[in-house]
């Protein structure tokens, strides 16, 4: 299947920290792809190069056939992002931010995505309030909607049910598969495992600046025996694996 | 599908709309603008203007330069402390990965100062004509003094826009500013340089305030033109390009 993102040799450093030393993957058109990876690893760090917020130090990355770095303008033309944290603006409402979005990517039809997107993160009783005296995942909520304005073909989703309660976890996760159903393809990084088994068709382990393993849940699970001493056999669950996995690769016997 | 081509003058013009409304919702930077100015107008046309001696003038006619440089230099404080705000808070990172034109949010902020200092100089204008201000100045030497202005208000906007992008926090910003609105006061504004003492009036006599002051006052009040225009003028289009520089080297480096 049709690549749509392509990471080859990715590299960062932040001044002695190594970050990222080898990264490559694929991600096909219209999937969801997970990265997992403990506090610190480099997720954010890729979604910031693949979103053209920060420069690689080498290795290349095309979205969409284009090169994040050559071809910033292309590249934007074709994502969504919506980083670690929210990029609202504090003193504006709720829905001068979806207006103000919607003028920036000159909809035609912006008046009805703002309500249209209120009303889906149940964000209409606080429309007319400012930004500042949103609750947290109020705040995450139309973060991600300001990202949604438009369909973009890639959406970058770095943590995004971080902070949101179960009931609107649940609809971003249907919104996700909607979005994927129509086309989308997702780049998804979280914390939650089970997130990542629900949603996503590959999962892509970061660790110590490269990918550790990549597949599907099947595939991943794959990679550690089932448990045998237990009375019925039990699959792994990917929260294991990736203990495992990383537990691995933590050299020195430093962990506990 | 996706379009590489940004244009600048739309964006702005979003941004700009923006950074107004943004400025609406701070009561202290609109008090700044408007209630301000005209209480210094007030103050100083009619509680000092009863004691000040300036020779041959009368004190209303000879303050209205030296207060308006003083408001305009105290209001863009808040385009300044605007851009800090915009550049350390996440919703730069929004724009930056959006298709639009990067420079767009600095028109926006200047253009959004310049606007709030056109209604500040009405303001003062405007008091100064209840409490007795009597300009002798024709309709050519209005355009002038209408031309002048602006070009210092667009130099007072630009050097706020750089001192916001080159602090990090809001605090800082206003100390970089400070400086801005104390000059005024050792200028020819409110005392004849003659009248300093010695340090005092050199340095008054050489920093850009005095001749700009000079000039606006010789426009108003129907004198003769003296060398203060072309010094001024030099010091106005030298401030706007040097600041148009640096601010635009500072913003391209801080988004790398
Ligand atoms: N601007 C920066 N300057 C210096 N170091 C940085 C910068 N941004 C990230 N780092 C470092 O790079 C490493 C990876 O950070 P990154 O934010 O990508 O991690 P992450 O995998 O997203 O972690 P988390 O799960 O906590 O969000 C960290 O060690 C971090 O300190
Ligand atoms: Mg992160």
């Amino acid at each position: 299947m049709e690549s749509i993102i392509s990471v080859s040799s990715l590299k960062k450093s932040f001044k002695s920290n190594h970050v990222l030393n080898d990264v490559s993957f694929k991600i096909p058109k219209g999937s969801v792809f997970a990265l997992l990876g403990s506090n610190g690893a480099g997720k954010t760090t890729i979604v910031k190069i693949l979103s053209t917020l920060l420069k690689p130090d080498g290795g290349s990355a095309l979205i969409c056939g284009y090169d994040v770095v050559r071809q910033g303008d292309y590249v934007r033309g074709c994502i969504s992002l919506t980083g670690q944290f929210a990029a609202v603006d504090e003193v504006l409402t709720g829905r001068e931010n979806l207006k103000l979005i919607g003028q920036l990517k000159r909809l035609p039809d912006g008046k009805n995505k703002v309500d249209e997107w209120l009303r889906f993160f149940d964000l209409e009783d606080a429309a007319n309030r400012q930004v500042s005296t949103y609750s947290g995942g109020m705040r995450r909520r139309l973060d991600i909607a300001m990202s949604l304005m438009d369909s973009p073909q890639v959406l970058f989703l770095d943590e995004p049910t971080t902070g949101l309660d179960p009931q609107n976890r649940i609809a971003m996760w249907d919104l996700v598969k909607g979005l994927v159903s129509e086309g989308t393809t997702v780049f998804l990084t979280t914390q939650y495992l089970e997130e990542a088994e629900y949603l996503a068709d590959n999962i892509a382990i970061l660790h110590g600046g490269k990918i550790i393993a990549e597949g599907t849940t099947e595939e991943l699970r794959k990679l550690l025996p089932p448990a045998k001493k237990e009375y019925i056999e039990k699959q792994p669950s990917l929260e294991e694996v990736f203990l495992a996995l990383i537990g691995e690769k933590k050299e020195g016997g430093h962990h506990e | 599908m996706s379009k590489p081509k940004t244009n600048v003058l739309y964006d702005s013009w979003v941004m700009f709309k923006r950074c107004l409304l943004i400025a609406m919702r701070n009561p202290e930077a609109l008090a700044m603008a408007t209630i301000t100015p005209f209480a210094l107008m007030f103050l100083f046309g009619t509680v000092f203007g009863s004691i000040a001696n300036v020779g041959d003038f009368n004190y209303i006619d000879f303050i209205v330069p030296g207060i308006i440089l003083q408001s305009v230099a105290q209001a863009a404080q808040y385009s300044a402390i605007n851009v800090t705000t915009d550049m350390t808070k996440g919703i730069i990172d929004r724009f930056r990965s959006m298709p639009i034109s990067k420079s767009a949010v600095l028109t926006g902020h200047t253009g959004a100062g310049v606007a709030r200092n056109t209604i500040t100089t009405t303001v003062i204008i405007g008091t100064a004509f209840i409490i007795g201000f009597r300009p002798q100045a024709g309709f050519m030497d209005w355009l002038m003094i209408v031309g002048f202005l602006l070009l210092i208000i667009i130099a007072m906007s630009l050097i706020a826009v750089l001192c916001g992008l080159i602090s990090k926090t809001p605090e800082g910003t206003s100390g970089l500013m400070f400086p801005l609105f104390i000059l005024p006061f050792v200028s020819s504004g409110f005392a004849p340089t003659e009248t300093m003492p010695r340090g005092l009036s050199w340095f008054a006599e050489n920093q850009p305030m005095t001749p700009i002051i000079d000039t606006i006052r010789n426009l108003m009040l129907g004198l003769p033109a003296d060398n203060s225009l072309w010094i001024a003028l030099a010091w106005c289009v030298g401030i706007i390009v040097a600041a148009f520089v640096a601010a635009a080297q500072i913003y391209r480096r801080k988004l790398q």
